[in-house]
């Protein structure tokens, strides 16, 4: 892959141009990358190095909730757990954002005014994404009027299924302008992708069309984040760094639960990007139980009575 | 019963008494739970490396063997569980061989790397031998879930409480839920409503003879599913051969191309 | 933010349970050598002395045939399958039972990271124990004829590389026919087979089934060449091999060899990159036949792959074994470092040009980084010469004719590796591939179930796998 930056716009400008792109992409063996992300997320972290990763986990989540009976007052509580994690001690970072449905952005960003905490928010319809354009596009603006910082946007799966991949990127386009200044995510929803060439072509198509983020899933279909569904997308993100000249982030998200995994998500960057990519610029982690084990795990290895290192 | 890896009582309640105990007597509904039992837990049995499924029988066959206490309780000497244990061993211990033993590679004209192996059918419904004990149930129900089936088995109606106490040691094993279930009740009317159930894919006979075995072959034959006939009189203690597993396998072939 | 760190997460040596002092294993005693001589097992990471080894010699081998003889006439031999197959599952579960240990142990003795001992080579001696435990009253259906009867008494020649894991390939398909076994571990690395005797003990192996006499190239031969012994089975580098046939020529013995060597990795231009030059990095720091692998890779894409390779390498941990964060252990002697060094000297000589990535290299031990040779020439020494390091030589290609024919120019060939996006180009090569066993688009991996060997054999009357063992 090295095409220059110009040359590489081009291929967006039609469907064949773009379908030859996408199929272009290397292959991947589904085996031997499940294996490959086993043994890359696999390094151990132990002792100090484990309380300073847990700290940096922690500061890289995306505390979420996402749910029909989100009340205001319920997103409030969300906030202050955002804000302060760990209610008995000072010392716990802030998480990176939260991310909460469109009606409740105005409440989130109410209370985190001033937190350093960012306010995403889902919008396109999400989690199915089966709107008329119109529909997502509004409900985007609506969103950053009422004060997102960031957008969690889900792609057409239909469309991209079907092979429209050029209306696939348009509409990514287009939701990029809607946002103005605040940072888009594109959710793939890998889990309904299938394939992981399927994922690398859509996560080439999302980084074309601009994304800041690519973002693994929307943790309603399971399953959600996986080690060799974000390898995926790391790998691609690496390359377009060198191809496109620009730095997109990845986010993974959905069935996320404990520390041990959140770690070996960290490790599993660092190995792919290095130290750089673990930043709240470049990473994150999509969960809501998550930050629970953090906080836990956090409090007994600062106490010393993690007796056994966290690791696989 | 044990279906779905959990004892219940039948869904109606019913009962019969037989050698002192009251068991469940299984009836439609019974059958169709534990038919979508064995069905939900094929594709994970089935597609779990064979190593793994002989290494989990085999401890299955270990924790048999510490139980003489319990299985001598229900009529179960130690000779005949010494037995029993064997054969399950025995069983266990093909896993990962009979695709070694029964797939092939053809050496096809054009050049084709073309291969056939062993498939498990699916989910099979069998009746434990009556008169044969656990020896016998151990006999029906191994060599059909070592290569890869799910089972539904009746216990024999007569003595079914071996077939519980095996279901006891399954229920504390590795063994997924819905592999094994097994159902009491009286033979004949249990027995055609498994045979003429849509989601069983392969009858095993052993255990069923005389009029009653042809009239399940009948249904079975309705619905194209795989019937493995009585072998006749059986000696349980003898080496059985490999037929009771290669009667509920199909064979697989596929062909790639080779060429530069 | 700072980045990720990852200190050592280190195993104690203590839980490997090591003794300052081990006998032979004779008969089902530990018993001193008649010699009373012993050698140094020395660890590959510190190169201090682990244990003091003893050193069996002509009369130690007699008294090993002879008991495992008996073994085979008196009990084993006559013992039915179902029987035999209950001592080798019992093996299996106390190789399970015991597998920290065994994994700590096989890392002190050859410097193999304890990450891949405990993941791979521990269970899977288990595992190879325990699927030949199931043919022992089966062999009637193991394509061997109706009633396969053992040989009677085998001779076991194992390497330095794996030796847990080369044990349990040729003990436990010896043990399931019905033949008794003399092991003869490799002398520098006969820690694996004599903690098998104490298992064959913890399990009351019936005495002189498993003998294990130690030593150096003298007790190889004793055994290779005793009269008393039906079968001999080697394991280990060609010229080995070559040695023992030459010991069988003219005797009624059955030999099987699994030779070793370097496995040629074939990377085609529409390989899938990231799982390819994964399996590539791996097989260069854990080869699996304790010999560097080959890339060859086509011409069109030989820039991308370096690249990719690099990256890869830059990555890996190089330190103690009994780290589980190491990615790469010590070369497994001096004297082989010794060569490694030589070779990769010479390569440079011959218009290589060598890279490795900055390693921090402990100062005691027998270290070499892992090291890319690029622009290599078939015609380079480097290619014909085993390479017993983390070596990797870079060939290119530019049809699969060519691809191929470089591929055999090794003569004999344990295994190779193909890697394209085309099935149906992989299964051609694949099948033009002088190799026992072709890895298609697959890591090197091994399994009990599968069989492994050379390809070209050399010697009279060689077997196949288990064959060696029965007398058909």
């Amino acid at each position: 892959m090295t095409a220059t930056v110009p040359g590489l716009v081009e291929v967006a400008r039609s469907d064949p141009a773009l379908r030859t792109f996408l199929r272009g992409l290397g292959g991947i063996e589904p085996v031997g990358l499940a294996d490959r992300a086993r043994r890359l997320a696999g390094r151990s972290v132990t002792g100090d190095a484990e309380a300073r990763a847990l700290d940096l986990a922690i500061g890289l989540v995306d505390l979420t909730t996402l749910e029909g009976d989100d009340t205001p007052g319920a997103v409030r509580d969300l906030c202050a757990r955002a804000r302060r994690p760990d209610p008995t001690d000072p010392t716990c970072p802030a998480v990176a954002a939260v991310c909460v449905y469109p009606a409740l952005v105005a409440t989130a960003a109410a209370e985190l005014a001033g937190s350093g905490v960012r306010v995403a928010s889902v919008a396109t319809a999400f989690p199915s994404g089966q709107a008329p354009l119109e529909v997502r596009l509004a409900e985007v603006a609506a969103a950053v009027a009422d004060g997102a910082d960031e957008i969690d946007m889900v792609i057409n799966r239909g469309a991209f299924l079907s092979g429209r991949y050029r209306q696939v990127y348009e509409e990514i386009v287009a939701v990029r302008q809607a946002c103005g200044g605040a940072r888009l995510k594109v959710i793939l929803e890998a889990a309904e992708l299938a394939t992981y060439d399927n994922v690398r072509r859509a996560a080439w198509l999302a980084m074309l069309a601009g994304a800041d983020f690519l973002k693994t899933s929307t943790g309603k279909v399971r399953p959600g984040a996986t080690f060799p569904v974000t390898l995926v997308l790391l790998e691609a993100v690496r390359e377009a760094a060198a191809t496109l000249g620009r730095e997109v982030g990845v986010k993974a998200a959905g069935g996320i639960r404990s520390a041990r995994d959140a770690l070996r998500y960290l490790v599993l960057v660092d190995a792919v990007l290095g130290a750089d990519w673990l930043h709240p610029d470049r990473f994150r982690l999509g969960a809501s139980a998550l930050l629970t084990d953090l906080v836990a795990r956090r409090t007994r290895v600062a106490g010393g009575r993690a007796d056994e290192p966290e690791r696989s | 019963m044990f279906v779905g890896g959990r004892f219940t009582a039948a869904r109606s309640g019913r009962t019969y008494r037989v050698g002192g105990a009251t068991v469940p007597l299984a009836a439609g509904e019974d059958v169709d739970d534990a038919v979508a039992a064995a069905r939900a837990a094929f594709a994970g049995w089935s597609g779990a490396a064979a190593y793994h499924r002989g290494r989990t029988l085999y401890r299955v066959a270990e924790a048999l063997e510490a139980r003489v206490a319990v299985f001598s309780a229900v009529g179960v000497g130690a000779d005949e569980l010494c037995l029993a244990v064997d054969r399950w061993v025995w069983y266990a211990g093909w896993a990962d061989k009979v695709a070694q033993a029964y797939g092939r590679t053809h050496p096809v004209a054009g050049g084709d790397l073309t291969v056939s192996a062993p498939a498990p059918v699916g989910v099979v419904g069998a009746a434990a031998p009556a008169d044969a004990g656990l020896l016998g149930l151990v006999g029906v129900v191994a060599p059909a879930v070592v290569v890869g089936n799910t089972v539904v088995v009746l216990a024999a109606e007569a003595d079914p409480l071996p077939a519980l106490a095996l279901a006891e040691v399954l229920a504390t094993s590795d063994v997924p839920g819905g592999v094994v279930n097994i159902l009491t009740g009286r033979l004949e009317p249990t027995a055609t409503l498994l045979g003429s159930h849509t989601g069983v894919d392969a009858l095993d006979l052993t255990g069923v003879d005389g009029p009653l075995a042809a009239r399940l072959e009948h249904l079975a034959a309705a619905r194209a599913a795989v019937v493995r006939r009585a072998p006749g009189p059986v000696d349980w203690r003898a080496d059985p051969g490999t037929t009771a597993m290669t009667d509920l396998l199909r064979t697989r072939t596929v062909w790639h191309p080779r060429g530069t | 933010m700072a980045g990720l760190a990852y200190p050592p997460d280190r195993a104690s040596p203590r839980i490997a349970d090591l003794r300052s002092s081990y006998g032979l294993f004779i008969d089902g005693d530990v018993v001193e050598p008649a010699s009373g001589r012993s050698l140094a097992c020395v660890n590959p990471a510190t190169g201090q002395t682990l244990a003091e080894v003893a050193e069996a010699d002509q009369r130690d081998v007699d008294a090993a045939v002879a008991a495992a003889r008996r073994a085979q006439d008196r009990v084993w031999g006559r013992m039915p399958g179902r029987e035999r197959a209950r001592y080798v599952y019992r093996i299996a579960g106390i190789v399970e039972e015991r597998a920290r240990e065994l994994a700590v142990l096989e890392a002190l003795d050859t410097g193999t990271p304890v990450r891949r001992t405990r993941e791979v080579d521990v269970p899977e001696a288990a595992a190879t124990f325990f699927s030949y435990a199931g043919w022992a009253d089966k062999l009637a259906y193991a394509g061997l004829g109706p009633d396969p009867r053992p040989a009677g008494v085998a001779g076991l020649i194992l390497p330095w590389y794996r030796p847990l894991l080369s044990l349990a390939r040729q003990v436990a398909p010896a043990l399931a026919c019905g033949t008794t076994v003399v092991v003869k571990p490799a002398g520098t690395a006969p820690l694996a087979a004599l903690r098998f005797a104490e298992i064959c003990r913890q399990v009351d192996l019936p005495p002189g089934v498993v003998n294990v006499v130690c030593g150096g190239e003298a007790t190889g031969a004793a055994v290779a060449g005793h009269p008393g012994v039906d079968a001999v089975s080697v394991t280990g580098p060609a010229e080995v091999g070559r040695r023992v046939a030459a010991a069988v020529a003219g005797t009624r013995t059955r030999l099987s060899l699994e030779p070793g060597g370097p496995v040629p990795l074939l990377l085609f231009d529409d390989a899938p990159l990231g799982e390819a030059v994964e399996a590539v990095v791996d097989a260069t720091v854990q080869p699996p036949f304790g010999v560097a692998p080959h890339l060859l890779v086509q011409e069109s894409v030989h820039d991308e792959v370096l690249a990719a390779l690099t990256r890869r390498m830059t990555g890996l941990r190089v330190g103690d074994p009994l780290d589980a964060n190491t990615d790469l252990g010590p070369v497994s002697t001096a004297a082989r470092l010794r060569h490694v060094r030589d070779l990769v000297t010479g390569a440079e000589a011959d218009g290589a040009r060598r890279w490795s990535p900055p390693s921090d290299l402990p100062d005691r031990g027998y270290w070499f980084p892992p090291t890319v040779l690029a622009g290599v020439a078939p015609a380079h020494r480097v290619c014909h010469v085993p390479v017993p390091g983390p070596v990797l030589p870079v060939l290119t290609f530019r049809t699969p004719d060519e691809a191929v024919a470089m591929a055999g120019g090794g003569g004999y060939g344990p295994a190779a590796g193909v890697w394209s996006g085309d099935g149906s180009r992989a299964l051609a090569v694949a099948d033009r591939l002088r190799a026992g066993t072709v890895w298609a688009n697959t890591s090197h991996r091994s399994d009990p179930a599968a069989p492994a060997g050379g390809y070209t054999g050399y010697g009279p009357g060689q077997r196949h796998g288990w064959e060696a063992y029965l007398a058909v």
